[in-house]
């Protein structure tokens, strides 16, 4: 698979030399993921063990897949969804619904959610894809505005009151998840599998002719890809990735609310994945934990938070647009030099 | 009680009225998203935050300078636009060589700030802002009653948007920024001096958007939240209207303010989605909006 996608490359550069560097750089690059990635595991596995607070680290890495698979769109495909909360809190409704209601359990539950997440990207995404940039901002944040009222007015998610203990259940009949640390682990590897799986997009031949219709759609149609197919297809494994961290949030903290669903949701999670780096694979991460841990922080704050957000996206937007791990990436390959 | 389509006139007449003063304030606030938009290629999402300045700086100028309605209706815009040109001056400006896409990030970062820190000042809750003295009141119409002030803000903002139209379509300086919004380069190859252009044009767009904020204090309250909802309709209002055209924005924000008026009478439960569903619709069927052109 690997191979093919950098069979990709070679297509469509001319220069034979400058593909064989690029094999030596990928497959340096790949071993350096591999090592990052563990670490990364190693580092969640261990912590609530060493005094982090677990509540606090499922409630990041729930939004750490949420900005990872937003930034699958942004970082990769160059589109700016500005209506991702809308698959985030529909797959909350529908798995704390199917959980508390229907008595499914969680992994049944978790699936219902993000495939109806799945679902609502397949719609909102064929009508978005149909206009570009700032129409395509525009579009998504109105639609989510759309799904927005639907959760405010239809009777089965409680309007204001949202969702309530919803049951966490046994996960396969034998796991008990009401166990914070049993809970804690299920979080940690849905968030690991779906890391690697979008590392994986990233990589693939798709992730590639995704990357080239970004820089160049015109050249990429004259290339022969469809381009709307391969940006649809994109919006909806982005949408059932973001569903899959609504689904997964609404069972580990029992709710599911309109605070998942507002327009305030889909512009943090752009902060994120911006002061994380765009279009860097760990850069949702790090932007995920440390805007959590920023609201944490500053929990007593009331309205400051909103103005420190405001403030944070203006001094990414205006001095550090390449983010956390992008800036560190530049230093680090600048140093080499 | 008369009747229309089994629905009492009365209520009926009301929410066309309703509809109409919500359609005026679209139409101005899309009406600005546009002339910004065409001349900056910035959606600028501060827009909302900018309306509720408005209104807050007629509050402000009542009660702590004395200054009526009439002079707020003035100063507001030229407060509120220079706090605009300071932010195209010192952030927009740096921006325009980048994707379009961080001119959306920016202001929607300053929305959040300046919505932010009015909150924090003066809560949630909406404050007071009394209807000017020869406002008050309204006329029979015989068929429904008419406050004067509503039938004022319907009058006032269809002034605003046809000479701003007026402005762009027929005079030269109009036609310096529509030159300027084809081909940048080749208007300033003229020795016009398009940076400033810019500026002043961003200045307009936000003192309009103030202006509507100023006009919305005695119906709305002054609210710190007043914008932030309003600009997503608004959004969805361009969407459906198109960038292309200035009469485009005024006819589509008047009609969608009609349509959602006109929903909340025959079926209520519709009437906070009306306009993204129509959004729906104009996207499948013409893509670049009623009144756009395909860029």
């Amino acid at each position: 698979m690997a191979r093919s996608a950098s069979a990709v490359i070679v297509e469509t550069t001319p220069v034979a030399v400058a593909a064989g560097d690029a094999a030596v750089t990928a497959s340096r690059e790949r071993r350096r993921f591999a090592i990052a990635t563990v670490v990364m595991a190693a580092a969640f596995a261990i912590a609530p063990h060493v005094g982090v607070y677990p509540v606090f680290l499922m409630k990041a890495l729930c939004f750490a897949l949420f900005a990872c698979a937003f930034n699958l769109l942004i970082g990769f495909g160059g589109l700016l969804s500005f209506g991702h909360a809308m698959f985030l809190g529909t797959a909350g409704y529908v798995s704390a619904h199917a959980a508390k209601v229907w008595g499914a359990p969680p992994e049944l539950a978790i699936a219902a959610g993000t495939a109806a997440a799945a679902l609502l990207g397949v719609v909102a995404g064929a009508l978005a894809i149909r206009r570009q940039g700032i129409y395509f901002a525009m579009i998504t944040l109105a639609f989510a505005q759309m799904i927005f009222f639907f959760c405010l007015q239809a009777p089965f998610t409680h309007g204001e009151d949202g969702i309530q203990s919803v049951p966490r259940g046994r996960l396969f009949g034998f796991i008990d998840l009401s166990s914070t640390l049993a809970m804690y682990y299920v979080v940690l590897a849905i968030f690991l599998l779906a890391f690697l799986l979008i590392y994986r997009v990233i990589h693939s031949p798709f992730g590639q002719v995704l990357k080239a219709i970004k820089e160049n759609e015109p050249r990429a149609i004259s290339l022969g890809y469809d381009a709307e197919r391969y940006k649809l297809l994109a919006f909806i494994l982005s949408a059932t990735l973001a569903g899959l961290a609504g689904a997964t949030k609404a069972i580990v903290f029992q709710l599911a609310s309109l605070t998942d669903v507002h327009w305030t949701m889909s512009g943090e999670v752009v902060l994120m994945t911006l002061l994380g780096g765009m279009g860097t694979i760990f850069g949702p991460v790090v932007g995920a934990f440390a805007i959590i841990g920023l609201e944490n922080y500053l929990a007593g704050f009331g309205q400051w938070v909103t103005v420190i957000t405001g403030a944070i996206f203006v001094v990414c937007v205006l001095a550090f647009r390449r983010g956390i791990v992008g800036e560190l990436g530049a230093w680090w390959a600048g140093r080499r030099r | 009680m008369t009747e229309l389509f089994g629905v009492p006139t009365q209520a009926l007449f009301g929410q066309l009225l309703i509809g109409l003063i919500n359609g005026a304030f679209y139409a101005m606030l899309s009406l600005g998203l546009a002339v910004i938009f065409g001349l900056l290629n910035i959606i600028n999402f501060t827009h909302g935050a900018q309306y509720m300045m408005g209104a807050f700086c007629s509050y402000f100028l009542l009660q702590y300078a004395g200054v009526g309605y009439w002079w707020s209706l003035l100063l507001a815009p030229i407060v509120v636009g220079a706090t605009g040109i300071v932010i195209e001056r010192t952030m927009l400006a740096r921006l325009y060589k980048l994707d379009h896409l961080y001119g959306l990030l920016l202001t929607f970062g300053l929305a959040l700030v300046i919505q932010g820190l009015f909150t924090n000042y003066y809560g949630s809750s909406g404050l007071p802002y009394r209807i000017p003295e020869e406002l008050t009141g309204g006329i029979n119409l015989g068929f429904m009653f008419l406050p004067k002030y509503r039938a004022w803000v319907i009058v006032a903002s269809i002034v605003i948007c046809g000479a701003t139209w007026y402005v762009i379509e027929r005079t030269k300086l109009g036609s310096y920024l529509r030159a300027a919004t084809e081909n940048r380069a080749l208007v300033q190859a003229f020795g016009i001096n398009v940076p400033r252009m810019i500026t002043l044009t961003y200045g307009f767009g936000v003192g309009l958007a103030a202006f509507a904020g100023v006009m919305a204090a005695p119906i709305y309250q002054v609210n710190p939240q007043m914008g932030a909802n309003m600009i997503i309709v608004v959004f969805a209002v361009v969407v459906i209207g198109g960038m292309g055209s200035i009469l485009g924005a005024i006819v589509t924000g008047f009609g969608l303010g009609v349509i959602e008026g006109l929903t909340k009478v025959f079926y209520p439960e519709a009437s906070n989605t009306v306009i993204f569903l129509i959004m729906v619709i104009v996207l499948l069927i013409k893509p670049a909006g009623l009144f756009g052109k395909e860029r």
